[in-house]
């Protein structure tokens, strides 16, 4: 196992969206999401990491180590000789084991965290067999999203939309073409705030410095591989990241995230903003206290 | 020795446990919530926190969000026989797995959490209150946490601070609301048998006292 990363990180992402509908909400017939008392749109913790899984499943193509739990089901069964090569067992060895090794519901929780990427990050929750005294439970990762918000509110637009190709036989019989509907956010900037925590990293999953690349590598790309027409065009544009010089932190995140203020270039303008130039991004690394790093990717 | 933690943030989602499929949250943190944020903070087997008291300083407000989530948990069993060289799907697959649920969480809310903490048996001859309570304080002021607190669920990250102090001015002085049966805290003392505990829950000017309240299980 790679050696666990040494400090605390919290981070900002901005990204945005042009033409496109970054997280529908099923609730609302797919609508973007938004905030109904105060229209600011939202995009869901678990959206954004469903794009870093995305991204690093694609990067990695399941490379021992870095499988993606949470996956559309491709069957991969290719995962047994690899699972001696990290423990150094054969299966008798485990068996023995079984019987009077109190601690398999660990090993069983290591084995997990070394093969996949995911649990690593962000845990997973695991059965328990009481029966057996085995206690998986909850493995917590590291790494921790809050919900992404737009920085002004957001107005959802309806497109209706036309195709000429009907799909049943009885529908060409009667008529030409079919309508459809998709929504668009013509532009909105939103974002998100994430924490890594170093201690539940050396305490429990064993998320390393090259996680950690890999996942800040994640988030500025995690858009780019997943263009679809519902979409649009998304991208991000920043990632700040905030080292502290410690394992448990050198100041608040909330006084570190106050550091990052995002404006309307032209406030008086009574034109909605349409493009990432519409906006100024400051860091005010004045304020950004002793003992912490600032680190600008994207 | 009682301290103070004022926490904060856009959500929060304190599940009721009668209604956790389509999660809704208490309309107050519960005081196991209080207790897991401020362990975040700071925890030792040495040391057990007690919650006193909980103000609610902003006015309680809900929205709904569903999301697609899930429904499955690692499978010990399966990845046990894959560690011995079976063959076992290692994976959920989300297309299969997923299932859409709502959660009605609480909007922009503000806690001070009063509490204290008493020693354990496991406590060393070094460890002392004073020594506990410092460290605490310290991390309190510096915002040095163990993992980032959160209320409820882990996308729903809380702020938090030392509470300057003075009285915490509440969103309901001069109100008297009856929030019925609330969770108080799993009882842990049975490993074998986690069960958990309620009170009733009147929330006094804004207020949840909970120091003499009547525990039932």
């Amino acid at each position: 196992m790679a050696k666990p990363i040494k400090n605390r990180y919290d981070f900002v992402i901005l990204f945005d969206v042009e033409n496109g509908n970054p997280n529908g909400d099923p609730d609302a017939g797919n609508v973007p999401r938004f905030d109904p008392e105060t229209n600011y749109g939202i995009v869901t913790d678990v959206c954004l990491k469903r794009k870093i899984r995305d991204y690093v499943e694609t990067v990695k193509e399941d490379a021992p180590g870095y499988r993606i739990y949470i996956k559309s089901g491709v069957p991969l069964n290719r995962s047994d000789a690899e699972a001696y090569a990290y423990l150094g067992l054969d299966s008798k060895s485990v068996k023995e084991r079984k019987k009077d090794d109190p601690t398999l519901d660990i090993q069983v929780r290591d084995f997990m965290c070394e093969n996949f990427y995911d649990i690593r990050t962000f845990g997973a929750v695991m059965t328990t067999f009481m029966k057996d005294s085995l206690n998986c439970g909850q493995v917590r990762g590291p790494v921790q999203l809050g919900f992404a918000r737009s920085i002004e509110p957001i107005y959802p637009q309806e497109v209706t939309i036309t195709r000429l190709a009907v799909t049943t036989e009885e529908d060409a019989a009667t008529k030409n073409n079919t309508m459809g509907y998709k929504y668009i956010v013509p532009y909105a900037l939103y974002r998100a705030e994430g924490y890594v925590s170093a201690n539940l990293a050396r305490k429990t999953t064993g998320f390393g410095e090259e996680d950690l690349e890999l996942l800040w590598d994640a988030i500025v790309n995690m858009f780019e591989n997943d263009r679809s027409a519902g979409r649009g065009k998304m991208a991000v544009r920043q990632l700040i990241i905030f080292k502290h010089a410690s394992e448990l932190g050198n100041a608040p995140s909330y006084k570190l995230f106050d550091t990052v203020t995002v404006t309307r270039k032209d406030p008086v303008s009574p034109l909605p903003a349409r493009s990432y130039r519409d906006y100024d991004v400051e860091i005010d690394r004045e304020a950004v206290p002793e003992g912490v790093e600032v680190i600008v990717r994207g | 020795m009682a301290i103070r933690v004022e926490a904060w943030g856009d959500y929060a989602l304190f599940t009721r446990p009668e209604m956790k499929v389509e999660r809704v949250s208490y309309d107050v943190m519960t005081p196991s919530a209080a207790r897991g944020l401020i362990e975040a903070v700071y925890w030792h087997p040495g040391l057990r926190w007690h919650i006193d008291r909980i103000y609610v300083l902003n006015p309680i407000r809900f929205a709904g969000i569903r999301r697609n989530e899930v429904k499955s948990v690692v499978s010990v069993s399966n990845v046990r026989t894959v560690m011995s060289g079976g063959q076992k799907p290692l994976y959920i697959d989300r297309s299969a797995d997923i299932q859409q649920r709502a959660a009605m969480v609480l909007k922009d809310v503000r806690y001070v959490i009063e509490a204290h903490f008493t020693l354990t048996d496991r406590a060393s001859d070094a460890d002392s209150p004073g020594k506990f309570q410092d460290i605490v304080k310290r991390r309190l002021e510096s915002g040095k946490c163990y993992h980032t607190p959160y209320f409820g669920c882990r996308e729903f990250p809380a702020s938090f601070r030392r509470f300057a102090g003075g009285e915490p001015l509440t969103a309901y002085p001069g109100e008297t609301k009856d929030l019925g049966y609330m969770l108080y805290d799993m009882d842990y003392s049975d490993p074998e048998n986690i069960t958990p505990t309620f009170f009733r829950a009147q929330l006094v000017n804004g207020v949840l006292d909970l120091r003499d309240c009547e525990v039932v299980r």
